[in-house]
């Protein structure tokens, strides 16, 4: 076991895949001699040549419109949209193309691609560089959606989304980039892609988290835990496919439930879990699903995005909202966005 | 680099002053054409002449399905079937084509089957023949998109050595999209070997090229993306078929991509569901009429000798066998699945769309027991 940060794990699932499948293509904005701005992709010119790993114009709808093409050649590109706010150049191509290329042909055409994106905030970045946009792409047939929360997940899940027959849009919470972990990322411990994890095991409540809420609701299960309340955390792992049975199986076992994101809360991912869970595990909820989420609110200056993102406090003050089953309180169902 | 060498680039990437003619509208040859391109030969032109006169067939029983209801829309390329024609004939089938809603007859050209062609216009289902057995990408809608795909296309051919190229078909109206922009530098970057053919029919749907661009002509967006341009009249298909054939050996020789504008005209509406006359004057499409590219080379080909009365009636009886066989193809009631919708969204359905398959399965069989009560 190695002590491996989050964006060591990337660079090695990046290095196996392009070591492994020499159809494996690495490009985007300054990912060649200078290793992406985060340095997931570092070395990786150095070691497999500019043919493997370049860097292309500034344009991104040129890059996935590039890598549609290339996927269609028969390549399989990972590409790299520096920061979240930046790909929306390329939403057209991502949910006119790189989605329902496979649709329209009829299945004869399959796009395996991979969009990264560091994505989320948490790091004092100035606008635009910490949007959480993962209800567009959740929200578009025809992708898949990953988000880690540990080292070992990102090598795996970047290993299976390099894999996958289907385009994947693989979101890095960048605030993780930097967290390290003991592991061992030879031997497979981790889950298959679209299979959600059971961080914490628990009997009182379920909160569910993906990506950058996952530390965070840890964190809250920790503190919970401390009063006495065993708070059972499940890590989504992948937005698309989704793991209901993991989740219902969650619920049904504990009765309560609380949705962690740190997006905004309106119309997204945390409204779409809130509502499976009432439909699937209705007769066994004793309280209302609950969300925490980030305010309604564009991405906020670096200096007050502590009021906006989702801290342990807001997580537990939904914990003991929960308690009183009986009376709910409604005045605040949701933390956050939806007042 | 030197002022000498400098003007020499800029001069290599700058198309020709007026657009590259071999047939004057009359039919004739014109005086002098440009000395950079060869003439086809002439069993080339024939070849060309006979798709023409198939593809104009095609075009006018596609346009009479959509007064029957048989297709959901058809978008005309009338008039420009020098262009879509002489595209199709300067690739070689292996090469790849990256077509628009437009180019319907570049597809029947390229062998592909006419209701097969038309399936995403009837509505059965957004593309109905197979990309990679045909080289063909699948019509696209959005516009200018597809000249990425080309572009990297066209990099994956550069990649594997087999000296395969990729031709994007783009409308004058797309180029004004930022794709279209992207393409051209990436192509220039990477060298890709990938021919960007712009089809200037003067609207986008009811916009004329004057409030689209100011430049002189389309062809000049290729120098500031240091893609060598060219520009043709599109309505000579020796031209267009010259001036394209170069085009693509120079990008498979390995010297970049090339940007071709054609100038051309679209003769219909911009679909059945357009009116024309709200934004052009009927003058200008008769004055368009007398440049007609099919007749432009019949006329020509009659002069050199090259065709008969009976070579042109043969023709004729053969358009009207193709016409009857869409017809026949398209007025055979297609037989769908609706399950099928959820069969392609992945490799392997989600959880999810299972359900959801098996939840319309339940609904399709409810219905099919009410008619059957
Ligand atoms: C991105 C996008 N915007 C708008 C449209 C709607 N639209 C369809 S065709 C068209 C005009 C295109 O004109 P042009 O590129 O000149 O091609 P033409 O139809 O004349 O062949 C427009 C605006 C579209 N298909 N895609």
């Amino acid at each position: 076991m190695a002590k491996v940060t989050m964006a060591q794990a990337l660079n090695t699932a990046l290095r196996d895949a392009l070591r492994e499948d020499e159809r494996v293509l690495v490009f985007g904005e300054d990912v060649g001699p200078l290793g992406g701005v985060f340095r997931i992709t570092d070395g990786l010119t150095r070691d497999f040549g500019e043919q493997r790993c370049f860097d292309t114009p500034l344009a991104e709808a040129g890059i996935v419109g590039l890598a549609v093409g290339m996927a269609m050649g028969g390549f399989r590109p990972v590409v790299e949209m520096q920061f979240d706010a930046f790909a929306y150049p390329a939403f057209e191509q991502i949910a006119s193309h790189v989605a329902k290329t496979r649709n329209r042909t009829r299945g004869r055409i399959g796009l395996p691609m991979v969009i990264r994106i560091p994505y989320a905030g948490g790091i004092g970045g100035v606008e635009h560089h910490c949007d959480s946009s993962e209800a567009y792409y959740a929200h578009t047939p025809g992708l898949k959606v990953a988000t880690p929360a540990t080292a070992e997940d990102a090598y795996w899940l970047l290993r299976d989304a390099v894999a996958d027959p289907d385009p994947v849009v693989f979101l890095e919470p960048k605030k993780l980039y930097w967290s390290r972990e003991d592991t061992d990322l030879q031997t497979r411990e981790a889950l298959p892609f679209g299979r959600a994890a059971i961080r914490r095991a628990g009997r009182d409540a379920t909160l569910i988290a993906y990506g950058p809420s996952v530390p965070v609701a840890l964190a809250a299960a920790e503190a919970a835990a401390a009063d006495g309340i065993e708070l059972e955390v499940v890590d989504l792992r992948t937005l698309v496919p989704f793991d209901d049975e993991t989740v219902t199986e969650s619920v049904r076992r504990t009765g309560r439930c609380v949705v962690v994101q740190e997006a905004q809360g309106f119309a997204g991912v945390g409204a779409e879990i809130a509502a499976r869970v009432q439909e699937r595990c209705f007769h066994s909820l004793a309280a209302p699903v609950l969300r925490v989420a980030g305010f309604d609110i564009p991405y906020p200056p670096p200096k007050l995005e502590h009021a906006h993102l989702p801290g342990v406090d807001r997580i537990l003050d939904a914990v003991d909202r929960l308690q009183f089953a009986d009376e709910p309180d409604t005045r605040h169902l949701v933390k956050g966005a939806v007042a | 680099m030197s002022v000498k060498s400098l003007r020499q680039t800029v001069q290599g990437l700058l198309p020709s002053l007026t657009p590259v003619r071999f047939v004057a509208e009359d039919g004739t040859r014109v005086a002098r054409p440009s000395a950079d391109y060869t003439e086809p030969p002439l069993e080339a032109l024939l070849e060309a002449w006979r798709r023409m006169v198939l593809g104009r067939r095609f075009d006018t029983q596609a346009t009479a399905l959509t007064k029957q209801g048989r297709l959901a829309v058809y978008p005309s390329s009338r008039g420009q079937e020098a262009c879509q024609i002489g595209a199709v004939l300067a690739l070689r089938p292996d090469d790849w084509l990256f077509p628009t809603y437009r180019d319907s007859v570049a597809l029947v050209t390229r062998g592909i089957d006419p209701v097969e062609v038309l399936t995403l216009l009837r509505g059965d289902w957004h593309c109905g023949y197979d990309p990679a057995v045909t080289r063909t990408a699948p019509q696209c809608t959005p516009l200018a998109t597809q000249v990425l795909h080309a572009t990297g296309m066209a990099e994956s051919l550069r990649r594997k050595g087999e000296g395969g190229v990729a031709m994007a078909l783009v409308g004058d109206g797309a180029t004004s999209e930022g794709d279209f922009h992207e393409a051209l530098n990436f192509a220039a970057v990477f060298r890709a070997p990938v021919v960007f053919f712009v089809q200037n029919n003067k609207y986008a749907i009811s916009v004329p090229l004057a409030r689209q661009t100011a430049a002189p002509a389309l062809a000049y967006k290729g120098i500031g993306h240091g893609v060598r341009s060219e520009q043709v009249d599109g309505n000579d298909l020796v031209a267009v078929l010259a001036v394209l054939a170069a085009a693509v050996e120079h990008a498979r020789a390995g010297h970049g991509p090339v940007l071709v504008e054609a100038h051309t005209y679209r003769m219909d509406a911009h679909t059945n569901a357009d009116d024309a006359t709200r934004y052009r004057e009927d003058d200008e499409v008769e004055q368009w009429r007398s440049a007609d590219p099919v007749d432009r080379l019949e006329t020509y080909l009659r002069s050199r000798g090259a065709l008969t009365d009976e070579d042109v009636a043969g023709l004729r009886e053969e358009a009207e066998e193709l016409a009857a066989r869409v017809r026949a193809g398209m007025n055979a009631d297609s037989v769908l699945d609706p399950l099928e919708l959820f069969d392609h969204v992945y490799a392997e359905p989600t959880p999810q769309l299972r359900e959801q398959r098996a939840q319309l399965a339940a609904e399709l069989a409810d219905t099919t027991q009410a008619q059957e009560d």
